[in-house]
């Protein structure tokens, strides 16, 4: 049986055919039938309770509805890991903005799922809690940061789930799972109590199956917060209606830098298929040419590690986090507090960024990164005035096998299609796109900055005439 | 460029994290891997380019100079790994 909408789901709701303690009883069933996949950190099971509530008629489509927040997103009473052993014990005294939101809306929260440790990583494997494992090899990674969230959408565990998005982070695990994934414009969803990484870089998003399921969910977490200072002040729009806007017409650039040395056919044959289909709807191709591309991964590997580097500062043992045994002196306390409890990514992140701003270094590496960064952005402006949307494949390969990437720099390389969008600070999605050697792959569209409309509508086109995104990996009880 | 060890020290030094002799080596050269793949910028053109901090550019916002937060210093304090009378505790520095 196809998997139930989330349109699907409220109007079952509203007509009594199941109640959302059942729906709540049930995601909660599917964590557990699934567990072997480790997506989740803390599973909440007051959330069958929570989800005793009346659905008037005229609630929000998301009450009742079941849904996992990634672990960086603070939850009031809920510990909050970041996948790290730095915050294992940590629980908030309040709600993200995001989680706010969705609470408001009427969602109701299972869990927190697993990612890589401060979201620095591309696999899941850099998790204090142990990697997750992809639901259709579970050989394989998810993908990463958001790799919980994603195995968890693609499992069948609910319906939704939040991500964040630094470098691909949402894409990229969406991609290797088989699921929708949004990357919003950078300021259009509040990063208000989302722990941060790189704060010019970071942005929150959701992991769904569909397009439209995204446009639910993206309209109620999107909006301005007065709380975070970059938070776009400027109106949601109406996603939901945008969807069926006809394709006629728009124009889609090819990006030939996205199909380099390095994509896989059998990603390539799938992403140019699912082009084709596009192009049966009245998109018009267009070959683009970005011809910075190259730059965005040198400039990314500067730009993230130097904003971790000043972000990361805050975790000194003192005010919240953990902190070592016996502390000989200050120094001691915070030397040891932060060499006992970051990972291995995040100190490497942390010492590269931290070369980068330092005296003698700071305008070969991060000031020549940003100007760097200046081309890849005017890059995009260049190519939207002649096209509407940018497509290319979100990852260079499928989903790779459990430890096949120990040197970082590999793991670095394959984020090649995606970091560039972060630094320009547009929105993308990730679309389910077939497969290739039997494990999903994902086609990537970019927009001009707050045109995420734009992006749901090409999906959920998309996804009107093909059914990758309903398509399910089998329960695998290990 | 090459990283050598004493470099690596002082960077660690700066960022408060130790590192062992025992990784020393491996932990060099992944960050000289790094920064050899930083240094493909070294061929990137930005002659009169100027630097992009920020997706946005925007003025920095700015609010109303009122009271927006109640005071939860107890919630707060109570995060903390060691606390007394409202004040968070560390080693002593001054003897």
């Amino acid at each position: 049986m196809a998997p139930r909408s989330i349109a699907q789901l409220a109007q079952d709701l509203r007509a009594r055919r199941v109640s959302a303690r059942e729906l709540a009883e049930q995601s909660l069933a599917a964590a557990r039938a699934w567990s072997g996949l480790n997506a989740f950190i803390t599973l909440d099971e007051s959330a069958a309770e929570r989800a005793m509530m009346n659905i008037e008629h005229d609630a929000s489509v998301l009450t009742g509805i079941p849904f996992a927040h990634k672990d960086i997103f603070c939850t009031h009473g809920i510990r909050t890991t970041c996948a790290s052993r730095m915050l294992e014990h940590f629980v908030p005294p309040y709600d993200a903005t995001v989680v706010r939101k969705l609470a408001a809306a009427g969602a109701v929260s299972i869990g927190k799922t697993n990612m890589d440790e401060f979201a620095m990583g591309s696999s899941n494997e850099n998790s204090f809690f142990g990697p997750v494992k992809n639901p259709w090899d579970s050989t394989r990674v998810p993908g990463g940061s958001s790799g919980g969230s994603a195995a968890a959408v693609a499992a069948g565990i609910v319906p939704f789930a939040t991500g964040t998005d630094t470098g691909g982070s949402i894409r990229q695990p969406a991609a290797f799972c088989g699921v929708t994934g949004l990357k919003p414009t950078y300021g259009r969803v509040s990063r208000w109590g989302m722990i941060a990484f790189a704060s010019s870089l970071d942005c929150g998003g959701v992991i769904a199956r569909s397009a439209e399921d995204c446009a639910h969910v993206f309209a109620a977490m999107a909006g301005h917060d007065p709380r975070d200072a970059t938070s776009a002040d400027r109106d949601i729009e109406d996603y939901i209606g945008a969807l069926s806007t006809t394709l006629k017409g728009i124009r889609i650039g090819i990006a030939r830098n996205y199909f380099g040395a390095g994509v896989e056919n059998g990603v390539a044959s799938a992403v140019h298929e699912s082009l084709r289909e596009l192009e049966k709807s009245g998109a018009v191709l267009v070959d683009i040419d970005l011809p910075n591309a190259a730059l965005a991964i040198p400039a990314y590997y500067v730009i993230a590690p130097a904003e971790a580097s000043s972000n990361l500062a805050r975790y000194d043992g003192v005010r919240y986090g953990y902190r070592c045994a016996d502390p000989a002196s200050l120094d001691d306390l915070y030397t040891r507090s932060r060499s006992e409890a970051f990972g291995d990514e995040v100190k490497r992140r942390i010492l590269v960024g931290t070369y980068a701003l330092s005296a003698g270094y700071y305008d070969a590496f991060y000031l020549r990164a940003q100007k760097a960064r200046r081309l890849i952005a005017n890059d995009f402006a260049h190519a939207f005035k002649s096209v509407d949307l940018i497509a290319g494949p979100t990852t260079p390969t499928v989903a790779f096998k459990l430890g096949e990437k120990s040197d970082p720099l590999a793991m670095y390389a394959a984020d090649v299609n995606t970091v560039a969008v972060n630094l320009a600070g547009l929105p993308a999605i990730s679309l389910p796109s077939g497969f290739g050697e039997n494990l999903p792959v994902g086609l990537q569209l970019i927009a001009p900055m707050f045109a995420e409309a734009r992006l749901l509508n090409a999906g959920y086109q998309l996804q009107q005439s093909t059914d990758f995104h309903l398509r399910t990996p089998k329960v695998s009880h290990e | 460029m090459s990283i050598d060890h004493a470099t690596v020290r002082r960077i660690a030094r700066l960022a408060r994290l130790s590192v062992d002799d025992a990784h020393l080596e491996k932990l060099a050269g992944e960050l000289d891997g790094v920064l050899q793949l930083a240094g493909e910028l070294a061929s990137a053109d930005v002659e009169g380019v100027e630097p992009l901090a920020h997706p946005h550019e925007q003025a920095l916002a700015m609010r109303d100079d009122a009271v927006t937060e109640s005071n939860r210093a107890d919630a707060f304090l109570a995060l903390a790994p060691e606390s007394r009378g409202g004040l968070y505790l560390v080693p002593k520095v001054i003897e």
